[in-house]
């Protein structure tokens, strides 16, 4: 098990390292604009190539990032070029933010769609039809005009929550709830469209499948063979599509925050590549695969934990 | 399986038609069909261009002269503006979804049909991109593409690309060692020609539907992006047209809801134009099953007394749901009795209706199988019209079952011992301890030589003779009164079928127990059984006792499957080991 976990730890470290090299290596190829456009009007040829020269940019590509390398594990991710802030801090401030929407929607998501999932796959007939329309809805209203839609109702006319901003949970935990309940419900919606399906999908196979007769002739409930039996089976394939969808709601969450006017990651992302903040684009790569990384490795051990087969390989 | 025929001759109408009958196909391609072919014939529709400023007009209502849906906060005219947009949408679908196919199917059909290096090279390459969160990466990329959408919808195709990889490699695996792809390499057609004639052919459905979904979301990015301000200000787009109505909401809200309904639609259609595409194409996947609620009856249960055989079916038939709503019968009329202790051979070629005989009897029919006739009671009491709980209290503690293919007969996901203690608890009050050791008990009488190390073995930890073991332990672990057993050698190579059917006749010797044995095997017949039913068809066409049906067959039926099988080995094959042993 240990070995299974430091295998998978480690293919996710090389998997990072590379992708962070791949953004220095499509940075590298832009660097001039950005100390251009850092310059503004006092660009000439030669401020440009000082300006190059005092960041240590004009190096090459691979002595960039090993002395990145070497201050990131030290935990120092330079400073913003603009802000001249140090990285590592805002991004995290700002991953937070970003998490604290992203990780109750995703838990909603699980929620809501193994029940839907599982209600219509053993059910059938109206909950089947049900759970189908609901999924397809929320597959078919874009999740953009679903969040403006949100706003306009509850915020603008209605009036019952806040359309913009962001209260820290250590602020006012009410306040809180209220800040990110809009956004975590369009990235639900989102997600359980999607979920519902793969976990109704799987359910009807495994269903189906001759062990589940078997232990229907040797009186088991039909509660227990849901339950423990069909539902860990749909698990794992399921388990899969949630870890993709964390990955796209880390994403989709830029569009969110951008309608709700919240100080997340993926707007922080925005405005750096808006500016040309290289470190700061750099620092939020680094993050982002770092966290995908982690949420791949917890997918794979919970995989592990739910089918056997997969512990062994 | 004994339904054999289920293929239904309608699935031969061509796709195209199926889908040109389907109204939601129509209609969502007529909603696109209208929007793009606005969008193309923009110019002609409109005398505005989309970013041709009429200070005049700042922020017209609806239904203005000269701007039939108004204008927008700069004077812009909405609709010259959304008819542009539908331009942009199309442009960006097509390249997301055209680079996405490009590189996902070419990528997938390498990767399936070459060897596992080249397939680990590219899974590992695919792996890299879709390790990063895309709508990220765009935005982190932005100085690259210089704000062109048209490079960015690129990046977004490649990014949509691993999707498509999986499915079209996933197919080419599974059609790779198809015997027609090897006769084709045997009869000496390249590489390229096998994956263009053989290979395509099969992934052609899947792909087309991926490609319905990511027109789609190409155009849902790129106005998320174009919302957010990402790109040229002077492109149109529903996504920056939803931005300035959005800052507008309040003074004129209809300049929200253009470019709203607009990019709903378009992407809803996609959305269910996919949909209707894989109806058509794959068909609308299997059906959800009701469990747990007993089996569809379309009989008044007969009364009588309850006195009589251990087992007696009377006029029995079950019928399936055709395709066009009709049901067809594939079992009719089929009566017979077992005794108490007596090992009834149920025989017949496969799709004759054994197995679903023997289903109906546990209860435990798809779902989709109606009873349409007949009675089955054992002990006397009824059992056609009982409801799932009232069945399952007689499943495993009176009636057991031990099915053809012993792996896919186990949960792959818990320990074999847990799945037996599991059904020795479901069946009969005991603790787990008791439970445990009772299945231990078991394991080692069912002839498995490490019950401790079976009983914690996952089931792809042992081998199928010993599953088939396994499942003879679990059901006769609370001593039933009536084993029904489906072709339980099958499944299993020869050495094992004898030791297995030793087994079987010393367990029923020891516990007294009935037998139903389903099977095709007049050897296991001769070997095992006191009475015989040689079913054909759906029907019990000759039953009576092993010997006078063996000695004088009184079916043509019947001696037809005699004279085929006892030329052949089958009745040597399944002898006693102790026999076999000799020769």
């Amino acid at each position: 098990m240990i070995s299974y976990i430091a295998k998978r730890l480690g293919t996710g470290i090389v998997l990072a390292l590379l992708v962070v090299f791949i953004t220095f290596l499509l940075i590298g190829t832009m660097v001039e604009d950005v100390a251009r456009t850092i310059l503004g009007q006092s660009a000439t040829p030669e401020t440009t190539a000082a300006l190059m020269a005092a960041k240590g940019w004009d190096r090459p590509v691979p002595v960039q990032y090993w002395d990145w390398l070497v201050a990131a594990v030290q935990g120092d991710f330079g400073q913003s070029v603009y802000t001249s802030l140090p990285v590592g801090p805002a991004v995290a401030d700002r991953l937070a933010v970003t998490l604290s929407i992203i990780v109750p929607a995703l838990l909603l998501t699980v929620v809501i769609s193994v029940c839907l999932g599982v209600w219509s796959a053993s059910r059938g007939g109206a909950a089947d039809r049900i759970a189908q329309g609901l999924s397809l809805t929320g597959y078919v209203v874009p999740g953009l005009l679903l969040a403006i839609g949100l706003v306009v109702l509850l915020a603008v006319q209605l009036k019952w929550l806040p359309a913009t901003g962001y209260t820290p949970l250590a602020d006012d935990p009410v306040g809180w709830l209220r800040s990110i309940t809009i956004p975590v419900v369009v990235l639900t919606i989102g997600g359980v469209a999607n979920l519902t399906a793969q976990v109704r999908g799987r359910m009807i196979d495994e269903l189906r499948k001759d062990y589940v007769r078997t232990l229907r002739t040797r009186g088991v409930s039909s509660t227990a063979i849901i339950v423990k039996h069909a539902l860990r089976n749909a698990g794992s394939p399921a388990l899969t599509v949630l870890s993709l969808e964390f990955i796209q709601m880390l994403g989709g969450a830029l569009i969110i925050e951008n309608v709700f006017a919240l100080p997340g990651y993926g707007s922080y992302a925005f405005n750096a590549a808006l500016q040309g903040d290289i470190p700061v684009i750099l620092g939020i790569t680094a993050f982002g695969v770092a966290l995908v990384t982690v949420v791949n490795l917890a997918t794979d051990l919970a995989n592990g934990w739910l089918n056997p087969k997969a512990r062994v390989q | 399986m004994s339904t054999s025929d289920t293929a239904a001759p309608e699935a031969r109408v061509p796709a195209w038609r199926r889908l040109a009958k389907d109204p939601q196909a129509v209609a969502a391609f007529a909603v696109l069909f209208v929007i793009f072919t606005l969008g193309l014939l923009a110019p002609l529709v409109t005398g505005h261009g989309p970013n041709e400023s009429d200070l005049s007009a700042v922020n017209a209502p609806v239904g203005s002269p000269g701007h039939p849906l108004g204008a927008d906060e700069s004077g812009r005219d909405i609709l010259a503006r959304l008819l542009h947009s539908a331009r942009t949408a199309a442009v960006s679908a097509l390249i997301g979804t055209g680079v996405a196919l490009a590189i996902g199917v070419t990528a997938g059909l390498v990767g399936g049909y070459f060897g596992r290096r080249v397939r680990f090279a590219t899974e590992w390459l695919f792996n890299l991109v879709m390790t990063f969160p895309g709508v990220l990466l765009l935005i982190v990329l932005m100085p690259l593409t210089g704000g062109d959408y048209r490079a960015t919808m690129l990046i977004f195709g490649v990014l949509l690309a691993p999707g498509l990889y999986r499915i079209v490699r996933n197919l080419v695996l599974g059609v790779k060692h198809e015997l027609y792809v090897d006769a084709a390499r045997v009869a000496g057609l390249g590489d390229a020609r096998i994956l263009r004639r053989h290979v395509l052919s099969v992934v052609r459905g899947p792909v087309i539907i991926a490609a319905a979904f990511m027109l789609g979301s190409s155009i849902a990015v790129q106005s998320g992006l174009a919302f957010l301000g990402v790109g040229s200000l002077e492109i149109p787009s529903f996504g920056a047209m939803i931005s300035s109505g959005f800052r507008n909401l309040y003074i004129a809200p209809a300049q929200f809801l253009w470019p709203s309904l607009a990019l709903g639609l378009t992407t809803a259609s996609f959305v269910l134009l996919g949909n209707a595409l894989r109806d058509a194409l794959e068909g609308t996947g299997p059906k959800p099953l009701k469990i747990g609620s007993g089996q569809r009856v379309a009989v008044a249960p007969e009364d009588g007394d309850g006195e009589g055989a251990l087992l007696e079916v009377r006029g029995l038939a079950i019928a399936y749901p055709a395709p066009n709503g009709s049901l067809k019968t594939v079992v009719e009329d089929v009566s017979l009795t077992v005794e108490k202790g007596q090992v009834l051979g149920l025989v017949g070629e496969s799709g004759s209706g054994k197995t679903q005989t023997a289903f109906a009897t546990l209860g435990v029919l798809p779902a989709e199988a109606v009873v349409t006739g007949g009675s089955i009671r054992f002990e006397g009491r009824e059992l056609v019209g009982l409801d799932d709980h009232a069945l399952s209290r007689l499943r495993g503690k009176e009636i057991a079952y031990i099915p053809q293919e012993p792996m896919s007969n186990l949960d792959p996901s818990y320990r074999v011992g847990a799945q037996l203690v599991e059904g020795v608890r479901a069946a009969l009050p005991v603790s787990a301890r008791e439970a445990r050791q009772r299945v231990l008990a078991l394991l080692e009488r069912v002839g498995i030589a490490d019950p401790k190390r079976c009983f914690d073995s996952y089931p792809h930890q042992i081998s199928g003779g010993m599953a088939q073991r396994v499942l003879i332990a679990g059901a006769v672990a609370s001593r039933p009164k009536l084993l029904i057993a489906d072709e339980p050698t099958t499944a299993l190579d020869v050495t094992v079928q004898a030791e297995i059917l030793d087994l079987l006749r010393d367990l029923q010797s020891e516990l007294g127990m009935a037998v139903l044995l389903v099977t095709h095997n007049f050897g296991v017949v001769a070997d095992l059984c006191d009475r015989i039913a040689v079913m054909r068809e759906g029907a019990i066409v000759e039953s009576g006792d092993v010997r006078d049906v063996f000695r004088e067959p009184r079916h043509p039926y019947t001696r037809m499957l005699l004279d085929s099988i006892l030329d052949g080995s089958a009745v040597r094959e399944d002898r006693p080991a102790a026999e076999r042993s000799l020769t």
